[in-house]
């Protein structure tokens, strides 16, 4: 009688079953969709950026660079057009400016109430606040801004200069009202974040809440703090419904935040709101300022990414 | 083990499908079912001026009514915007609040799109103020080009540089964009030549925009069409015009008999010639012929005068063939 020992040990070390096969083919399918998932945002960003570039190239080469940065006379639409970028750059400097004016010390206020002070209760109601706050839908805040903020608060209560009925300085508050929330719970979860050993320590040296609020969690939580206020830096500059209902279309270079004026986002959105002929040098505009914004923000990127590296404190 | 891979897989199935589905749905309706009785069926797509865009909301919504089946949807994109949609064949009818340009009526041409007018109302351009405004009640074209001239850019702010009776006061410009046919309209009659106006005013394609900027500002002046200063009654005021035949208030009789000079205007729309030749285009044509009245009326413009009337209804018999 020969023993056959070679079926007993070839199935199952070299070649695999039906069922095993199929958990190897499930495995590979899976492995495909979650990383076609990944490449596709990459391809993605990649087209974003061509179908800025390319229609962004043809207005460079109809309107000279010099024009673009040595004007300051913004009336693209206009015969003849006129094609100074500035007043358009400093809209959205002073829109961005004032919303994160109003929202780096209300929004971290809020994280700090919420991580050291609130109890439990406290947050349960705060929390889902601040959700709702965020979820607000923009339109719905540029009408706030339009006919409550601006005419109500704003041009009663501000005490310098004139404000007019669209203007910069209620569309920035109202910006800054929207940004709140991104400010808030990044900066937060950064502070809880901080380990617990950190706080008892300043505890145990005697420190008072405020004292181990300010001088220990809030240094240790900066990196990412900076994040967040980079963050909803970035929200404000492409913010685009809001500046458009509550600051009006036009575009002036001044020193009057009760002005009205057009930040680089609201110029896109009124320009394509009305039909500009697809080509024409008013059309081509959109894509010039589009790629602009998208330059800047990325830069503000860059900068608060070395700023967080450079804060970064890490504690094992 | 095996069954839970197969649910997984067909989930994944079925979002594929549903992903197939959004794809193309939309593109295609649903083929007619057979029309009972002569019912008519179908969508009419619109798009233009937003100065017209009021009165044919209002024949819309009321032949909508009549005619269940039928579609209108009415989009504003300015008079010019309309006319580069229309002479591309994407609209059935495009309104306009100035008659057809040369060089828009050779894009049609080119795109075998032949546009058929109609006058459908008259409107009259106002130049309105706050009603805080206790200084003027009436300017002249001059005083109207020396306010919105290109000169004016950057330098006539003041209310006082217009007439030296006016205060010292601030003086805020609201108006129509450049996509808009009021745009149009207003500089060709006040600055002498289409597009020309100074730019540092607050131009917006939404009329509402210039009606809350005068709102709210008792040195603003803006102008837009007349059937927006009726909707707001109360809110802003008109102002009386001289065109060189003394003061003359923006009316429906001041328009219709040719007095309110020279903001006084007739407002068209052009129906694609083949469109028409659709029995329920041609019936909303034929049903704002014979309706131009009260619909104008709803809608707060001037209707026809009774030898425009005629024309139209002439020209329609003519087309459709009754």
């Amino acid at each position: 009688m020969v023993i056959r020992t070679d079926t007993a040990l070839a199935p199952v070390s070299l070649r695999a079953t039906g069922a095993t096969r199929r958990r190897l083919y499930v495995q590979a399918l899976f492995k495909g969709l979650f990383g076609l998932a990944a490449f596709l945002t990459v391809g993605v960003t990649i087209l974003i950026v061509l179908s800025l570039l390319i229609p962004a190239l043809r207005f460079f080469s109809e309107v000279s660079l010099g024009e673009f940065f040595g004007s300051t006379r913004w009336t693209p639409l206009f015969e003849p057009p006129s094609f100074g970028v500035w007043p358009i750059v400093v809209g959205t400097a002073w829109t961005t400016g004032i919303a994160l004016l109003v929202a780096i010390p209300f929004g971290l206020g809020v994280a700090v109430y919420l991580s050291e002070y609130a109890d439990r209760r406290v947050r349960a109601i705060l929390k889902p606040f601040l959700e709702i706050l965020a979820g607000v839908p923009t339109v719905v805040l540029g009408f706030f801004g339009l006919f409550l903020v601006n005419p109500e608060i704003v041009q009663r209560f501000w005490p310098i200069g004139t404000v007019s009925t669209f203007s910069g300085l209620a569309a920035g508050l109202v910006v800054g009202v929207m940004i709140i929330p991104t400010v808030a719970s990044l900066a937060e979860d950064a502070m809880t974040a901080v380990p617990r050993g950190l706080r008892e320590g300043g505890f145990a040296l005697g420190g008072t809440r405020r004292e181990v609020a300010t001088s220990v969690v809030f240094p240790a939580a900066l990196s990412g703090i900076v994040a967040a206020i980079v963050l909803a830096g970035s929200r404000a500059i492409g913010e685009t419904t809001i500046v458009l209902l509550v600051a009006g279309s036009r575009p002036t270079l001044g020193w009057n935040p009760g002005d009205q004026m057009q930040s680089m986002a609201s110029f896109i959105g009124f320009a394509g709101i009305g039909d500009q002929p697809t080509g024409s040098t008013g059309y081509l505009t959109i894509f010039a300022v589009g790629l602009l914004l998208f330059i800047i923000t990325f830069l503000l990127n860059i900068v608060s990414i070395r700023i967080v590296r450079r804060f970064r404190e890490v504690y094992e | 083990m095996k069954s839970r891979t197969m649910r997984l897989m067909s989930l994944l199935a079925v979002l594929a499908l549903l992903l197939a589905a959004c794809g193309d749905g939309g593109a295609e309706e649903p083929a007619t079912t057979a029309a009972g009785g002569g019912e008519l069926e179908g969508d009419i797509v619109i798009d233009g001026s937003s100065t017209v865009t009021p009165l044919i909301t209002v024949a819309a919504e009321d032949f909508q009514i009549e005619n269940p089946g039928v579609r209108v949807t009415v989009a504003t994109s300015g008079t010019g915007g309309g006319f580069e949609k229309f002479c591309v064949g994407e609209t059935d009818v495009s309104m306009a609040s100035r008659p057809i340009s040369e060089e828009e009526t050779g894009i049609c041409e080119t795109n075998a799109i032949e546009p058929v007018e109609f006058i459908v109302a008259n409107d009259a351009l106002s130049v309105i103020v706050n009603p805080g405004n206790d200084w003027t009640t009436c300017l002249t074209v001059e005083q109207l080009n020396t306010m919105w001239g290109p000169e004016a850019e950057g330098t006539i702010n003041i209310w006082n540089q217009i007439d030296p009776a006016f205060p010292d006061q601030a003086m805020n410009l609201f108006g129509a964009g450049s996509d808009s046919g009021t745009f149009d309209y207003f500089t060709d009659e006040i600055n002498g030549e289409e597009g020309v106006i100074r730019t540092d005013y607050n131009p917006s394609e939404d009329d509402n925009v210039t009606i809350i900027g005068v709102e709210g500002d008792v040195g603003a002046v803006g102008f837009l069409g007349l059937s927006y200063v009726l909707e707001n009654e109360g809110r802003i005021i008109a102002l009386e015009v001289d065109g060189g035949n003394g003061c003359v208030a923006p009316s429906a009789e001041t328009v219709i008999d040719g007095s309110y000079v020279p903001l006084g205007r007739p407002l068209f729309v052009y129906f694609k010639a083949e469109s028409l030749q659709r029995p329920e285009v041609a019936a909303f044509a034929r049903y704002y012929a014979d309706n131009q009245e009260s619909i104008t009326q709803t809608a707060l413009f001037i209707p026809l005068s009774d030898e425009q009337a005629a024309q139209q209804q002439a020209e329609l018999d003519e087309i459709t063939g009754d």
